[in-house]
């Protein structure tokens, strides 16, 4: 009698990449809940949105690489890199917006390089830079934060969201407004507690900007899930939290005209908490050892800040995700860990001696 | 408690060890059939002394050690050589190799042994000969020949013996069954050891802390003795050997280097056994502790397995289910390998059986994409990056894979045990590590011949220009002689070549004496030629080899004939 063979090892964990993917999608629920909450239905539609366009021409292009739909649909990869792009985009923007962005990103970004595992940047963020480039109105149109709607206005409940969305019309003027890093940017010639005075983004604030202190607390609570089951290592996150913070301290300037800003407005404001957590946690674009994760890390976070305090952006996660991407290989070349029984660590580009 | 230090990486799978220790070690009836492979070691497989039909006993030697890296083979019970052929054995490729078939008269009869009471006084000489011939190899899992281990030179001194008694793999629990109930005669072979290395300073066993009751079993008869049962927390591969000298001592074993390198031995627990049988009561290595478990077996215990039993000999007596098994795998299931055959035999370095149910261990599901999650980089007891690995594997590009130390791995299998993209991981790093080492083979190859060629090339135009060097110098030499022996006529060129041939005449003394030696030599030739021809027809070699060598004798005696009469022709 013949039995089968099979390599060893024959036991396996529990861990499948199907779950991973779940779990990361699950773990942006406190985010989701905070976006609408303080932003209203319209971020929950962008993921939904962004979701369904993200299946669909996943399965197209895998129709037409002839691909078994149900295996590689499976690992729910598509799905999250919807929903990251879809927590992204400004809430009520118009459907072809997250149409094409979803599109671009699951299509061109990813399974043009060859599907999951292969794209060498951020689908997500190659997808949410193509529409702040092509679309800089609708990207840059935010929703007025629940505590801050003028008297009497109140954010279109689902029903009217939805028609909002796909009527592409403009949500009425006194529920649209600037972001905190929005509206720190352009008031020039104020010292900063003027700007925390004038500013009721600021001045409502409990430490960084109404709305979006919480919306950074869930992406931390989200990332802390994700830690705790251990999807990812604290290297990359904690790496490009404190680059951000040591940054901001040390240009902080004690709050003169110039300053861009504290330490606390830069951590929870903007994507801070979400690129820390959900979008340089992403495996296949960054650097692969642990040393590499902490360089990836402080370079996202020096160039998020460089570009916030200096650049044209108000806000720079996707510029800066986009960037060490290019760098991550140069990267894992001086970051090979040492290995056991050797004295010294290689480079990845060491040639054996012939 | 002794200070022990921490590994990266490393796993904890599911240990279901207790499955199989709640009886103690139990025995199996006497095959009808054992089949003993000559080969269950690193090293030169052993040559068989026995032949086909040859009665045996029981501990009798039926194979010598091949050099120096082997060990012998003895015969695991007595009966009869029936068969001496290649049979599928244990090994991860599924081949076959020689092996003694062994069909049991069932009375189970020893040889007459003899033990040394007092090793003491026995040279380590002395010791590790009897090892050798004892067939004592690792049996940890590897097979490395024991006495090569304990024998490592003057120039490698040894100041630490590690005794392996982790067990780190999920289900196996031969050496935890072991150690409870055999715990005095291991000690005892650990001082044999330690004897025959010079009574190294620190003697450490090292145990995961999963084995509560063995380390007491150990406790009693360790008092006093200088040995140190050391116990550290149970995580998958601590057992691996390098694990264990860097969890034991906080050294790690360079890279490309063993262990007596830095002054360390490591030996399994169950060879401690082993030694200690074939040394004080003169006891080959002729049975084992094996673990029979998994779901698809009724029965999982601990057994003294004669090596040679077949394993459709032991899941039988196990009530095996075929229906619900999986795969049936030697060793345990982080590195065991599966089994394609039901006649493969136990051998010296099983330490297990396992036959896991569909459900224990399900059927391999297709692999994902690789995210490069790091997870099987977390994992990784030799920090390597098996994600990189996996991609230059993919690749075939062998310099990154050399750059990324995959000769470090150990094939521990822990990255493919996390990976949730159910990468068989391991499986490309053997096939890499393997194409690796054919292509360096071939380079070497490939330079011998570039070498030889350019020899020879070089010594034709050494000859070709000698040549012509010559030609050059007799042309030369022929001018001159022109120029000088112009005016000598074709008188003197006849006498001067008449000259030469009385010159080289012999004297008839000298011709004689010639003649005698050629009939003396011809004489001598026929002798032998006649003495090879009896010899190949006591021997009862082919018919035509017989006519060839009849041939050449006739031929000979020709020779000789002409030579006597050439002989006479001249005294005349």
């Amino acid at each position: 009698m013949a039995f089968k063979q099979v390599t060893s090892p024959h036991a396996h964990g529990a861990k499948s990449t199907a779950n991973v993917m779940k779990l990361v999608v699950l773990a942006t629920i406190p985010g989701l809940i905070a976006l609408t909450w303080h932003f209203g239905w319209g971020s929950l539609i962008n993921v939904v949105l962004a979701c369904l366009t993200a299946v669909i021409s996943e399965a197209l292009v895998l129709k037409i690489r002839k691909r078994p739909l149900a295996f590689y649909l499976g690992d729910y990869s598509a799905v999250v890199t919807a929903v990251l792009l879809g927590l992204a985009l400004p809430p009520l923007c118009p459907w072809w917006v997250v149409v094409i962005g979803t599109v671009f990103s699951v299509v061109i970004a990813k399974q043009l390089f060859g599907g999951l595992g292969y794209n060498p940047f951020n689908p997500a963020m190659v997808g949410y830079v193509v529409l702040l480039i092509s679309f800089p109105v609708q990207m840059t149109t935010w929703i007025t934060p629940l505590a801050l709607l003028p008297e009497g206005l109140s954010h279109p409940d689902f029903i009217e969201s939805l028609k909002l969305v796909f009527s592409s019309l403009a949500p009425v003027d006194g529920i649209t407004g600037a972001t905190p890093l929005d509206s720190f940017k352009h008031t020039s010639g104020l010292t900063v507690d003027q700007i925390y005075q004038q500013d009721s983004l600021f001045s409502q604030a409990m430490f960084a900007g109404v709305g979006w202190e919480w919306v950074n607390l869930g992406f931390l609570a989200g990332g802390i899930i994700m830690l705790s089951n251990r999807l990812f290592t604290w290297h990359g996150p904690v790496a490009m939290l404190a680059t951000l913070a040591l940054m901001s301290l040390i240009f902080w300037d004690s709050g003169s005209s110039q300053s861009p800003g504290s330490m606390m407005m830069h951590l929870f404001n903007g994507a801070s908490m979400m690129g820390a957590f959900f979008i340089l946690t992403d495996p296949v674009s960054s650097t692969v050892s642990n040393r590499g994760r902490l360089v990836y890390g402080a370079l996202i976070g020096f160039l998020v800040y460089i570009i916030r305090a200096w650049g044209n952006y108000p806000d720079a996660i996707a510029f800066a995700v986009l960037l060490a991407n290019f760098c991550a290989p140069f990267i894992d070349n001086y970051t090979l860990p040492r290995t056991y029984g050797h004295t010294d660590r290689r480079k990845a580009t060491e040639r054996s001696e012939d | 408690m002794r200070q022990t230090w921490v590994t990266p990486g490393g796993v904890h799978p599911p240990e279901n060890k207790h499955q199989s220790v709640t009886q103690p070690i139990g025995s199996l009836p006497i095959p009808e059939k054992l089949v003993v492979p000559l080969g269950q070691h690193i090293g030169a497989p052993a040559i068989a002394c026995v032949k086909l039909g040859d009665k045996v006993l029981k501990g009798q030697k039926i194979a010598d050690p091949a050099g120096t890296v082997s060990v012998a083979i003895h015969a695991p019970t007595s009966g009869t050589v029936s068969a001496i052929e290649a049979r599928p054995i244990a090994h991860s490729s599924g081949i076959e190799a020689l092996c003694i078939e062994i069909t049991s008269d069932g009375k189970d009869q020893w040889i007459a042994l003899q033990g040394i009471a007092d090793f003491e006084h026995t040279t380590p000489k002395t010791l590790l000969s009897i090892i050798t011939d004892a067939g004592i190899a690792g049996m940890g899992g590897a097979g490395f020949p024991t006495a090569v281990k304990l024998n490592p030179g003057f120039h490698r001194p040894i100041d630490t013996l590690i005794v392996n008694a982790t067990e780190c793999e999920p289900y196996i629990t031969a050496d935890d069954a072991l150690i409870r109930e055999r715990a005095e005669e291991i000690i005892e072979g650990i001082r044999i050891l330690s004897h025959t290395l010079g009574n190294p300073s620190n003697i450490l066993i090292g145990i995961e802390d999963n084995k509560p009751e063995a380390i007491q079993a150990l406790e009693p008869h360790t008092q006093d003795t200088g040995i140190n049962v050391v116990s550290f927390p149970t995580k998958y591969p601590s057992g691996g050997e390098k694990q264990l000298i860097y969890i034991l001592t906080g050294k790690e074993l360079p890279s490309g280097q063993i262990p007596a390198d830095i002054g360390i031995v490591c030996v399994n627990i169950g060879t401690t056994y082993a030694i200690k049988r074939a040394v004080v009561e003169g006891e080959p290595l002729v049975s084992r502790v094996t673990t029979m478990t998994g779901e698809a077996c009724e029965i999982n215990r601990n057994y003294d397995v004669l090596i040679g039993t077949p394993v459709s000999h032991m899941l039988a007596y196990n009530k095996f289910d075929a229906e619900k098994c999986s795969r049936v795998i030697m060793g345990g299931p982080m590195m065991g390998f599966s089994l394609t055959s039901k006649d493969i035999p136990i051998v010296k370095t099983s330490n297990c059986l396992l036959a896991p149910s569909v459900e224990e261990i399900p059927h391999n599901e297709p692999a994902q994409p690789c995210i490069r999650c790091g997870m099987c980089a977390e994992a990784c007891p030799a920090s390597l990056l098996p994600q990189q690995l996996l991609w230059y594997s993919q690749a075939k590009d062998y310099d990154r894979l050399q750059s990324h130390n995959l000769f470090d791995c150990i094939e521990c299998g822990a990255c493919s045990y996390v990976c949730p993209s159910n990468i068989p991981l391991v499986q490309h790093y053997r096939s890499s590590k393997s194409d690796i080492k054919k292509a360096e083979e071939e380079k070497i190859k490939s330079a011998q011949a570039r070498e030889r060629f350019e020899f020879r090339q070089q010594r034709i135009e050494q000859a070709d220009k000698e040549r012509e060097a010559k030609r050059a110098a007799r042309r030369e030499a022929a001018l001159q002689a022109k120029k000088t022996a112009a005016p000598n006529s074709a008188a003197d060129i006849v006498a001067a070549a008449q000259a030469r041939t009385e010159a080289k005449q012999l004297s008839p003394e000298q011709e004689q004496a010639k003649l005698e030696r050629a009939v003396s030599s011809a004489e001598m030739r026929v002798q032998k030629a006649q003495s090879k021809l009896d010899t190949a027809v006591a021997s009862e070699e082919p018919e035509d080899k017989i006519k060839i060598l009849s041939a050449a004798l006739s031929g000979a005696q020709q020779k000789l004939e002409k030579a006597k009469t050439r002989l006479a022709e001249q005294s005349n």
